[in-house]
């Protein structure tokens, strides 16, 4: 066990490296000079030179890459090109609203997909089975931008119940901080749940006809116990295996969210650097999230040894 | 007469595929009774409607597709109008059932004790503590060793006779008027088959149960039931004490089943294999077995030497080797043309890995394997699969070994054109003839693998392996997963085949009856190892390894007055053939005890 998470968190290290790698190399290869648009419309040739050799953007590409890879092994993602703010700074300013969104999404989408898809499983064939899955394909199919502007035309413009957008930190209060939430996170969550429903019906349908579910029956357990301790269980290394990667969507939908509902998060915060070609900012953002995504990786890969006891490292 | 534990009676059942689809009958107007401290066999064959009897009287079948009408009542009071939820706490406490895979019936992510626990707490109510307390005793009382530090152990960790003993102490646990054993030692191997039947005896004659045993073996039949209904179609073809049925069985189909049983000893003081006779099912009518000839008198088609396949561990940091399960150690035996070659034991000996090794599925770490004279081993490349040719399989599961999209027609003329040996219509033509030749017709190529039963299944298998040409053909337990009128017939196919093509077959089996019947000579094999190897008659009449003796005693007789018999033997599992990275096998003697007969000392 010690011995994989050592091998894993070695790999770790070096899928990061390879990412960041390509990350550079994809943002040097677009079209678009960071120096052109920090000195502005009116800047001249000699300027914009002058610019590019004071942020070191004339320096050969290996060497570019290199000082920034050194800087981030001692822990410093570098400063923004525009406000020379560091990196590190502006993302811990906003990632309470970014994490607060996610985790909002994360309790709500995954016990109500788990109810769905199980109920979904144990009723199949019937009316509740069509229903649920009937939601869950709308859930699919139905972009963000047109679920969050709906909500928000019919929850917050119409009824008033709720604000329209913006996010309020936790510190002023938290009845407001929940109200901000609500929309961003339900809008968020439904492809999420969707996916995760449809994942759960699958696979426990595909465990409620296993010998041992019969067992089970025949042992006279109720059906509850069947479904929720007998059958789930099984069925939760797949289960598991969705909301991981489910969580990589997430990074990817809360960029779209957050522009909807005008929330300053990290993916308001990349949205604009790349607009500005704020290469650190951009750099460092998608290094730090795709360290998230491989960090859960690893933890899916070792919670399936809490689920399955023949599942050993 | 007391009242019976269960009496059913008018006992239909249907199924249907969906809401809007007929219902179709798979029991039809089945009565029995099953007295207190009784045993009651229900025999047949796949589709009798034998398991879905007993699914009806528990009510584990799905409500939206299957109907249940008739009668089955427990001490008197009806179950069938019984509303679910008293339905519930019949099950498990007053009827309990042990199912047939015991790898499968067990939940592998809770421990064996918590899955024996729940059945006290759900039925008799009692506290987490009384309830381990007692499930330790349960497993104490089906012999499980060390029960106290078995109770937190993962089924996975169980070998399958300890898994079926899980079960059956499971099945116990709230006291049953009646047990449900549904083919529960059909999976298992046949020492441990013997110790489960023994062990079920006995607690029965313990706690005064009534016991339902359905099976397809009438050696199982015979060793553990007071009366017999035999099963066909859904129908009950006849019903009476166990003694008479075998004795003076009167329906086709009971005289049939009794007929194509494999009975071990029933080839005593013969040199040579026998086919089976049969009796047609409907008509009555007999065919009389047939003996074959004598394998050819000349070199050996196929040789194998000092064959080793081991599976590396690997474990650390680094993921180094740490060791190796040695499932094939040293074997070495030869195959003359014309020649059945049996390799017996029993799950995880090795036998089938021998197989696999000698047509280089697997790889093998060390040996020679010749085909006429030709090094096998030796060859990669194109050049190993021509040499494939020669020696071709047929597998145990007939359902699995056939690509369910492919149609028959292809599926057998795709080796021939892969090969390249002739053109599609070519391939198509002898695929017909070889149809022919397996007891199919021509007619059948453009169909697909679900439209055949198991046994016609494995004649295509049989009629793919034939389309090269092979001169070997290594059975992997080709007849196993067969019923046993079915099982006689494919044995015959192969025997015939064998007469007429001169086939040398490599027939790997646990089963030792049908062993008995198409041998010319047999090998078996423990832990890897082939412990004795010698002519069938010197094998079975004169067994001289402790194993060969043992494995030849566990194998139930289909004689009813063996029924208060017990086998007393050890209860122990076969052990592990994991060895540590610097094993070093031990130099094994052989010892000569009659013509070409040879033992391991």
């Amino acid at each position: 066990m010690v011995a994989y998470v050592l091998r894993r968190i070695g790999s770790t290290i070096l899928v990061m490296v390879l990412v960041s790698l390509l990350v550079f190399l994809l943002l040097r290869l677009a079209p678009g000079d960071p120096a052109a648009v920090l000195a502005g419309d009116n800047a001249s040739a000699e300027q914009i030179a002058t610019l590019r050799r004071l942020l070191g953007l004339d320096d050969p590409l290996p060497v570019q890459f290199l000082s920034w890879l050194w800087a981030v092994a001692q822990g410093n993602l570098g400063a923004s090109l525009y406000s020379a703010e560091p990196v590190t700074l502006l993302m811990s300013q906003r990632a309470e609203a970014t994490l607060s969104l996610a985790l909002a999404t994360l309790t709500v989408a995954v016990p109500l997909a788990i109810v769905m898809g199980v109920t979904a499983a144990h009723r199949a064939g019937t009316g509740t089975d069509r229903v649920l899955m009937l939601f869950a394909v709308a859930g699919f199919s139905l972009p963000a931008f047109v679920v969050g502007y709906l909500l928000v035309y019919l929850l917050a413009i119409q009824a008033g119940v709720l604000p329209v957008q913006g996010y309020q930190p936790i510190a002023e209060g938290i009845g407001g901080w929940a109200a901000h939430l609500v929309l961003p996170a339900i809008t968020l969550g439904l492809i999420y749940t969707a996916l995760i429903a449809r994942i759960t019906r699958a696979t426990m349908l595909e465990t409620l006809s296993e010998d041992f579910i019969r067992t089970a029956r025949a042992k006279g357990l109720p059906m509850r116990r069947v479904l929720l301790v007998h059958a789930l269980r099984n069925a939760g290394v797949p289960i598991v295996t969705v909301i991981g990667i489910g969580v990589a969507l997430l990074i990817g939908g809360v960029v779209v969210t957050e522009t909807v509902f005008n929330i300053p998060g990290v993916g308001r915060l990349v949205v604009d650097a790349i607009a500005r070609r704020d290469y650190p900012v951009i750099q460092g953002v998608i290094l730090v999230c795709s360290g998230i995504y491989v960090l859960l990786n690893l933890l899916t890969d070792l919670s399936y040894t809490l689920i399955d006891p023949r599942i050993r490292y | 007469m007391t009242e019976p534990v269960l009496s059913v009676r008018g006992l239909t059942t249907s199924f249907r595929a969906d809401a809007f689809s007929p219902w179709s009958t798979v029991v039809r107007d089945l009565s029995f009774d099953i007295g207190a401290g009784e045993t009651l066999a229900i025999v047949g064959e796949s589709g009798s409607g034998k398991s879905v009897t007993s699914l009806s009287v528990m009510r584990l079948l799905a409500e939206r597709t299957s109907r249940i009408e008739g009668s089955a009542k427990l001490e008197g009071s009806e179950l069938l109008a019984l509303p679910e939820a008293k339905m519930r706490k019949v099950r498990g406490s007053a009827i309990s059932m042990i199912f047939q895979e015991p790898m499968t019936s067990l939940n592998p992510m809770m421990t064996i004790g918590s899955q024996v626990a729940e059945v006290m707490r759900c039925h008799l109510g009692l506290s987490a503590a009384e309830a381990k307390a007692e499930a330790i005793r349960l497993f104490e009382k089906v012999r499980i060793p060390n029960a106290k530090d078995r109770y937190d152990t993962h089924p996975h960790k169980l070998s399958g006779g300890q898994r079926q003993r899980v079960m059956i102490a499971m099945a116990l646990a709230a006291r049953p008027k009646l047990l449900i054993a549904d083919e529960p030692t059909t999976a298992l191997d046949v020492t441990i088959q013997g110790q489960i039947l023994d062990l079920i005896k006995d607690l029965q004659v313990e706690t005064g149960m009534a016991v339902l045993f359905i099976t397809h073996d009438m050696g199982v039949v015979a060793e553990v039931s007071d009366r017999t209904l035999v099963m066909l179609r859904g129908d009950k073809v006849e019903e009476g004490s166990t003694a008479d049925i075998f004795a003076r069985g009167k329906h086709p189909y009971t005289r049939a089943l009794l007929s194509a049983v494999p009975r071990l000893g029933s080839m005593a003081g013969r040199l040579n294999p026998a086919t089976f006779g049969l009796i047609d099912m409907t008509t009555g009518e007999a065919t009389p077995e047939r003996a074959l000839p004598a394998a050819a008198d000349a070199p050996p088609v196929l040789e194998v030497k000092n064959l080793c396949t081991r599976f590396e561990v690997r474990g650390g940091l680094f993921a180094r080797v740490t060791g190796a399960v040695h499932a094939v150690e040293d074997v070495s035996f030869d195959l003359r043309p014309g020649e059945t070659l049996s390799l017996v034991g029993e799950s995880g000996c090795g036998k089938s890995t021998t197989g696999r090794s000698i047509l280089r599925l697997t790889h093998p770490r060390a040996g020679d394997i010749r085909v006429d004279g030709a090094a096998m081993h030796a060859l990669d490349g194109k050049a190993l699969r021509e040499a494939r040719r020669a020696i071709q399989m047929v597998f145990q599961d007939p359902f699995a070994s056939l690509n369910p999209r492919v149609s028959v027609g292809t599926a057998i003329a795709e080796p021939f054109i892969e090969q390249g040996l002739g053109t599609q219509a070519e391939a198509r033509e002898k695929a017909g003839q070889l149809l022919e030749r397996v007891g199919l017709s021509a007619k059948v190529m453009n169909r697909l693998p679900h439209e055949f039963s198991g046994g016609q299944r494995q004649r295509i298998c049989i009629a793919r392996a034939l389309m090269l040409d092979p001169k070997i053909i290594v059975a992997d337990e080709s007849v196993s997963a067969l019923d046993v009128s079915i099982k006689a017939q494919v044995c015959n196919l192969l025997m015939d085949l064998q007469e007429s093509l001169g086939l040398s077959y490599l027939f790997i089996s646990h089963d030792m009856a049908v062993v008995e019947r198409v041998s010319h000579r047999v090998a078996v094999m423990y832990m890897g190892e082939i412990v004795e190897i010698g002519p069938r008659p010197a094998i079975f009449e004169r067994p001289q390894h402790a194993y060969t003796q043992k494995l030849i005693a566990a194998v139930p007789v289909p004689d009813p007055a063996r029924r208060v018999l017990r086998r007393k033997q050890d209860i122990e599992e076969i052990k592990s053939p994991f060895r540590p990275k610097d094993f070093q096998p031990p130099k094994r003697e052989w010892r000569e005890v009659g013509a070409g007969h040879f033992v391991q000392t």
